[in-house]
């Protein structure tokens, strides 16, 4: 019984690491970039959601002010994406193809990641602020009582799969990605615009991070400058996990590490859950190095 | 060649403005000099800030008196950016260039510690106003604090627990990696056994967690009638949170100073309502001092003072009462003072400085009622 209530409340935990990872697997399928500042749009996107849902009314129209404020959320991160893309990373596209290649962008995310910490951390101060409850009470399915903040990111995450899925192999955009992962020169010699694609995988990836963010502080989380730090390492560790670059991987990934953290609450190693998380994910790359599901393509060099 | 000479150049014009701008930074001669050393920028800024209000009023009430020994007293100010490297080079500048005859300084404890250490090599006295871990003031001669210990703490918590609230069957719920709150739960559990209480059941959990309603469930099904739950206000918002939701009362709680901010009820709200804490101090606490405290620094500063104010305050005015009593105005004689101190009358009750240098006065335990912080009772530390 126990562990049932804890393997639906690791679903749920894993499906809000999913979201994230989805960014970095998303960012890196396409420019082979692990992109650092993924995490701190995370985070910023839990601050914009929180002034959205308390300016939209907060707990006296919850419903407005959840869909409205994570919706807004949403552009408002996929507006700050596009922005990190095209100051920081575009620039140092087609820069030669030295080895130096794919360091500078590395650093430049890396940079990014501590400029817009430092910069939440002066806009909005180190305190942490919570969200206002609007996902309270449970359901109960036969003899279980589920939260309804469970079930409510369960399904969102479900849906935003399916439709994340349906992007990718059935639009034009998601084939043009998929060239592009494959092969960017060749894509652009075919006629693909790889700038705009790229720049609609980075706004697709934050906003997937801003759903994210908003269901987690809702459920469960205070908002401070260092949340992407936090959530962040579970989310590249769950998107590496899976198989960087794979979209199902990174999704599989997020739901492992969210049930294994959840099941080790139950036992008494609930002081170091991260612990057991972290072996896991080396014996898998000592097993697999392009984690679970990623293609593990031999890459010239 | 060139290029190093020139370096080393403006590297000693800037050496050398640093020392002349050091030089006029301090008072005129005749005024006594203390330093203080806090955390007024970096992450625990607010803790830093709430202490300097409290040290300030002091400061401004000795002076308004005729000073110490006819000569007014100077704090100067250093900040540590909240980091424990800064806070022993702060100290060291505090005795070397400013040449001070005592310290006051930090709250958090690892600050406490390495800001300390450089005091006691230097023999000059500090005094911590708010440094709770044991080891802060362990074997150090010229080191003292007007708080309570951690170990002090957990024992006043398991005391209330079984004799107050006469309950039994106790859980802990803490942060495994933390220090604070790790020692905390220890010398509660220590205590609460040897009074003939029991833990039934224990669990730690990893710092950054959010998600606790699994763990909580499991604390739940063993049935404990009260919980302590030693971590620090940004956690237990969410904690009281999610407890709600699984049905369990506020009231179930007890927590430590690690509590004591504003942003606990205004995140929990009526979640903890019933739940205690030991504190160091409570607006309504019914001590003469702590009103007289109360109504003075509203006064200076238009708001209600936090523990850490109200700590700041005692930590100055015990160390000023010393100076006064000191023989002579030296690290040496001041020490030796503050090593009598006796029913000193603070703001956060009387207390006597012990053999280890430690504090030794009332706990208060605060009740959370009507989503504002009350005095419950006072317990003496042991």
């Amino acid at each position: 019984m126990r562990v049932l209530d804890a393997l639906i409340t690791g679903l749920a935990q894993g499906a809000m690491i999913a979201l994230i990872a989805l960014g970095y697997t998303m960012v890196y399928g396409v420019l082979k970039l692990i992109n650092f500042a993924h995490s701190e749009i995370f985070m910023m996107s839990a601050f914009i959601g929180l002034f959205l849902i308390t300016m939209l009314g907060g707990t006296e129209h919850p419903l407005l002010a959840g869909v409205g404020g994570t919706l807004m959320a949403m552009v408002a991160a996929a507006l700050i994406g596009m922005l990190v893309e095209r100051i920081a990373y575009r620039p140092l596209r087609n820069r030669g193809k030295s080895s130096l290649v794919r360091v500078t962008p590395l650093v430049t995310a890396l940079g990014m990641s501590v400029l817009l910490q430092n910069l939440a951390q002066l806009m909005f101060t180190a305190r942490n602020r919570s969200y206002p409850q609007l996902l309270t009470g449970s359901l109960s399915l036969g003899p279980l009582s589920v939260g309804t903040s469970r079930v409510v990111i369960l399904l969102t995450a479900v849906v935003v799969m399916v439709v994340l899925e349906l992007i990718v192999k059935r639009t034009w955009f998601g084939k043009a990605m998929r060239a592009l992962s494959a092969n960017e020169e060749a894509a652009r010699l075919m006629g693909i615009n790889t700038s705009r694609v790229i720049s609609a995988t980075f706004a697709l990836g934050s906003s997937l991070a801003a759903l994210g963010s908003v269901l987690f502080c809702l459920d469960q989380s205070p908002v401070h400058p260092s949340l992407g730090l936090v959530v962040g390492t579970r989310a590249f560790v769950a998107a590496v996990l899976g198989g960087i670059g794979s979209i199902t991987g990174a999704m599989l990934g997020g739901l492992l590490i969210g049930v294994l953290g959840e099941l080790l609450k139950l036992t008494s190693f609930s002081g170091g859950t991260d612990i057991p998380a972290f072996l896991v994910l080396i014996v898998v790359l000592l097993v697999r190095p392009a984690g679970l599901l990623g293609s593990a393509r031999a890459e010239k060099v | 060649m060139t290029v190093s000479r020139r370096l080393f150049g403006s590297a000693l014009a800037i050496v050398t403005l640093v020392i002349a701008t050091g030089t006029g930074c301090s008072k005129s001669s005749n005024d006594i000099p203390v330093g203080a050393y806090l955390s007024l920028s970096g992450s625990d800024s607010t803790f830093g800030i709430d202490t300097r209000d409290g040290i300030e009023l002091a400061r401004q009430e000795v002076n308004e008196k005729g000073g110490i020994k006819g000569r007014k007293v100077n704090v100067i100010y250093e900040d540590d950016k909240s980091t424990s490297q800064e806070a022993s080079n702060k100290v060291r500048q505090l005795i070397d260039r400013d040449k001070v005859i005592a310290i006051l300084g930090e709250v958090a404890s690892s600050r406490s510690l390495a800001g300390g250490l450089i005091a006691n090599t230097k023999k000059v006295p500090m005094v911590t106003p708010s440094s709770t871990a044991v080891e802060v003031t362990k074997d150090r001669e010229y080191v003292f604090r007007t708080c309570f210990t951690d170990a002090q703490q957990g024992d006043v918590a398991a005391r209330f627990v079984f004799d107050t609230l006469k309950k039994k069957n106790v859980g802990l719920f803490y942060v495994a990696q933390d220090n604070y709150s790790a020692g905390l739960a220890k010398s509660f559990k220590e205590s609460l056994q040897k009074l003939g209480g029991t833990i039934v059941v224990e669990k730690g959990y990893q710092s950054k967690e959010t998600q606790f309603t699994t763990l909580l469930s499991d604390l739940k099904a063993s049935k404990p009638e009260v919980i302590f739950v030693p971590v620090y206000y940004n956690d237990m918002v969410q904690i009281a949170r999610q407890a709600k939701q699984l049905g369990m009362p506020g009231s179930m709680f007890i927590g430590g100073d690690g509590w004591d901010s504003s942003d606990l009820i205004e995140g929990a709200g009526e979640a903890l309502e019933g739940a205690y804490f030991t504190n160091h101090y409570a607006p309504d606490v019914p001590w003469p001092n702590s009103q007289a405290f109360l109504k003075s620094f509203k006064a200076k500063y238009n708001h209600e003072p936090s523990s850490l104010s109200a700590q700041g305050y005692d930590a100055a005015r015990l160390l000023f009462d010393a100076m006064g009593r000191a023989t002579e105005l030296t690290p040496e004689a001041v020490k030796t003072a503050l090593v009598q101190t006796k029913d000193f009358a603070g703001a956060t009750g009387t207390l006597t400085i012990d053999k280890d240098h430690n504090a030794n006065k009332p706990i208060v335990v605060v009740q959370i009622k009507g989503k504002k912080f009350t005095y419950a009772s006072q317990l003496m530390a042991q």
